[in-house]
């Protein structure tokens, strides 16, 4: 594996020079002011209740993420380029899922083999043919990026379900701008704020036309037991809506009610952050009690918008993602300007054949797994796992997807032995209304706090970051 | 607003006052248990706390034996009784996480605070008189900026008024369930010449509902029985007293009525209640018996609880 590049200290060891401040800042700045700092951040956190809930993990049922008070910086000249490439993929993505569910265009051009599709999971045959307002499918999308040197931003992964985790890109940010003044007056970092107004403007300009000119939006939760109840309550809040739960909905003539204190009140918009399977349990699974009943007939019946649509799983499968700069260039005939990391489909022989051979060098992913659980690390895995990988890998070539291991840039972070550089990724959040693609400058940056390791996931021990964006 | 909302504010408001009333009652109880015999008699005073917080039957269904150690233990921290001032900040922060949004930073930092609290210094309860007297006020002094941040951060809409009913609902019973235990030392005039073992008893009410100071002030006399059941029962001006509480009730009531454009069974129902009180005098009470009397505002009250539910929040 080659030399991670580091996002301060680039090849060579020179200063890069987004980092020029915060470099000469960390050398004025003695190390127990700063560990001072981080507990403080610590605290307010803590205080604020911005926890999460880790899945079998009955102990710590509300835990922290750790939070790094070391800034991730990136360059305004940098940050051009993601947002044209973000904003580009994110298209592609919404006129993928329309033409999925429509004409399918891409399936007869012969891109994209059919089984992939129809056979996945993901796919949700009550969408074909059914048209959702604006023809928007994934209004809010975070899409993972990795860097692996200088020049390139890689795209890891699109989340176009209920992709999580803004809440601390601004609550980061808050924090780091009460504890660090000093550091912010140094640099001009874009502002992350006005990302709760773009959110409800984009969530409102997609409501259905059955909707009143003054459309009512509300948030949907699983309840306070989900992982991610903060975030859903912390939003609610920036956005001024109702944070609603299955039980406070009720569907009466294909028309969608919350029940109020005044008696039942039209939705018109919902940003669910419930999957698919738990949204209608006479659609979907019968024994969800976190859904609405009828929630997918008046979907149907065109009376309400579902953000993000149901069914964009197909869209960022993980045997899909190795289609996406195909995708790209089939519905806009541009050239992604954000490249994939290259992706061996284990459902092709030749490629499984390929992956077998080099386990131990390569990433092994389920298709559909998330939150870094259900994979293979080969470089970190003893012999053993690889083994037992082996086998399942054999059995159900299918269910996996294989990339290379990626020397992910790191960026210095404070450890039990002073500053020292952790590999990073970037979950920036794209936003899709009915006329504009918009992404506020900034998105969560994520840190593998062990000594080496790539998983950044915050199940799994990764921290975050602010993430600034220089403005110039 | 969402009625789920506005029950979890209603009930928030109702835990966090009743985890408050159970640190008054045991504060009181180690006051006047602290006495010599000869001042306050062979009553166990334990017993009585347990049934002014209504949690007697459960208690002797875990532990024999009345004694303080036992109380306190099911009073304040025991898991098992859902009315123990560790499960009522436990609900209470649970139905905070619920309704956060409807919620101003600064209630939602105090519930907070108080909940880590409770894990972090008292997870293992206390130890000694001293840490139990802390203990009392930590949580007094949560109810005190919970009911002040309330009353200064809250925006005057429904959701303030759905909190203030569930603060005055709870507090009207916690009131009257004082009042239904202790009834028999709180006799009418011509009846009763208070003894010293009476006197500790007196004090003890006064001080559960922290109206020993407002007495005084109220009647520039010393204590009379009579005097302390009109304090608690018909005073408009103390903010414990079931008149108070009904005179909040009617308010609150009133302005969700406005606001909505309608009234309702809730409305009409608070509005009998203050009625009743407002015209009666502490002479027909005692006449009547102060027992029936409390007894059936007790039922009044919580049949006002169900109309609230019924009509709004579910």
């Amino acid at each position: 594996m080659a030399v991670a590049f580091d996002e301060m200290n680039g090849p060579g060891g020179d200063l890069r020079p987004a980092y020029r401040e915060l470099s000469r800042w960390l050398k004025e700045t003695p190390p127990d002011a700063l560990e001072y700092r981080r507990q403080e951040a610590e605290l307010l956190f803590r205080r604020i209740g911005i926890t999460f809930a880790v899945y079998g993990d009955a102990e710590a049922q509300e835990r922290l993420i750790p939070f790094d008070v070391i800034p991730r910086i990136i360059s305004a000249k940098e940050w051009a380029v993601l947002e044209k490439g973000l904003k580009q993929r994110v298209r592609a993505l919404n006129m993928f899922l329309r033409d999925i569910y429509h004409g399918r265009d891409i399936l007869r051009a012969n891109i994209i083999p059919d089984d992939l599709i129809f056979q996945n999971p993901v796919f949700r045959p009550e969408m074909n043919g059914q048209s959702v307002p604006h023809d928007v499918y994934v209004h809010i999308a975070g899409i993972d990026i990795v860097r692996v040197d200088a020049d390139n931003f890689i795209v890891l992964e699109d989340n176009a379900r209920t992709p999580s985790g803004v809440s601390y890109m601004l609550e980061n940010r808050e924090i780091m701008m009460r504890l660090f003044p000093d550091l912010f007056a140094r640099h001009r970092v874009a502002p992350v704020e006005r990302y709760p107004d773009e959110l409800l403007s984009a969530l409102r300009s997609v409501a259905p036309l059955s909707a009143s000119a003054e459309p009512t939006v509300a948030l949907m939760t699983p309840g306070v037991y989900n992982s991610a109840y903060y975030e859903h309550s912390f939003l609610a809040d920036k956005l001024g809506i109702e944070l609603v739960e299955g039980r406070d909905l009720i569907v009466k003539n294909d028309e969608v009610f919350m029940r109020t204190t005044e008696g039942l009140k039209r939705v018109d918009v919902i940003y669910r952050r419930v999957d698919d399977d738990f949204l209608d349990p006479l659609t979907f699974r019968s024994d969800s009690a976190l859904g609405v009943p009828g929630l997918m007939s008046a979907y149907a019946a065109g009376n309400i918008t579902l953000a993000n649509a149901v069914g964009t799983g197909i869209g960022d499968d993980k045997a899909i993602y190795s289609y996406m700069p195909e995708v790209v260039k089939f519905y806009l005939g541009e050239e992604p300007i954000l490249k994939n990391v290259p992706t061996w489909r284990c459902r092709e022989p030749k490629d499984l054949a390929y992956v077998l051979d080099n386990l131990s060098e390569l990433v092994v992913k389920e298709v559909h797994g998330s939150g870094g659980y259900g994979m293979l690390i080969g470089p970190a895995a003893t012999k053993a796992t690889i083994e037992a990988f082996r086998d399942k890998l054999k059995r159900e070539p299918e269910g996996f997807i294989a990339q290379p291991t990626l020397a992910l840039s790191t960026c210095p972070t404070c450890t039990a032995s002073g500053l020292a550089p952790r590999h990073v990724d970037l979950r920036p959040f794209v936003l899709t209304g009915s006329k504009h693609v918009t992404i506020v400058p900034g998105g969560l940056t994520r840190v593998a706090l062990k000594e080496g390791s790539l998983v950044v996931n915050s199940s799994q021990g990764g921290g975050t970051k602010d993430t600034w964006i220089l403005d110039e | 607003m969402l009625s789920r909302t506005a029950e979890n504010l209603y009930w928030l408001a109702r835990y966090v006052e009743r985890a408050e009333y159970i640190a008054r009652t045991i504060d009181a109880t180690l006051r006047v248990t602290a006495l010599p015999t000869a001042y306050i008699g062979k009553t166990n005073e334990w017993e009585s706390a347990l049934l002014t917080a209504g949690v007697s039957a459960s208690f002797y269904e875990a532990y024999p034996e009345a004694t303080e150690q036992n109380v306190v233990e099911y009073l304040a921290f025991s898991p098992s009784n859902s009315s123990s001032i560790k499960n009522c900040i436990e609900a209470a922060r649970l139905n905070s996480r619920s309704v956060r949004t409807a919620l101003t930073s600064e209630m939602w930092d105090t519930i907070n605070s108080a909940w880590i609290e409770l894990q972090e210094v008292w997870g293992k309860g206390t130890s000694s008189r001293e840490e139990l007297a802390r203990f009392l006020r930590f949580v007094q002094e949560t109810s005190l900026r919970f009911d002040g941040s309330a009353y200064r951060t809250m925006l005057r809409n429904d959701a303030y008024w759905f909190s203030r009913l569930g603060l005055h609902l709870e507090r009207a019973d916690n009131t009257a369930r004082i009042l239904d235990v202790k009834y028999h030392v709180l006799l009418p005039e011509e009846e009763h010449v208070g003894g010293p073992l009476d006197y500790y008893q007196w004090t003890s009410i006064l001080r559960s509902v922290s109206a020993l100071t407002a007495y005084h002030w109220v009647y520039r006399e010393t204590l009379k029985p009579w005097l302390i059941a009109d304090l608690l029962i018909l005073n408009d001006t103390l903010p414990r007293s079931l008149a108070s509480c009904y005179s909040n009730l009617v308010r609150n009531l009133d302005q969700i009525g406005v606001a909505y454009g309608r009234q309702g069974a809730a409305q009409r129902h608070a509005r009998g209640v203050r009625n009743r009180l407002e015209h009666s005098h502490m002479d027909d009470i005692f006449q009547h018996g102060v027992h029936e009397f409390i007894q059936e505002f007790i039922a009044d009250n919580s049949r006002l609880g169900e109309v609230i539910t019924k009509q709004y929040l579910i």
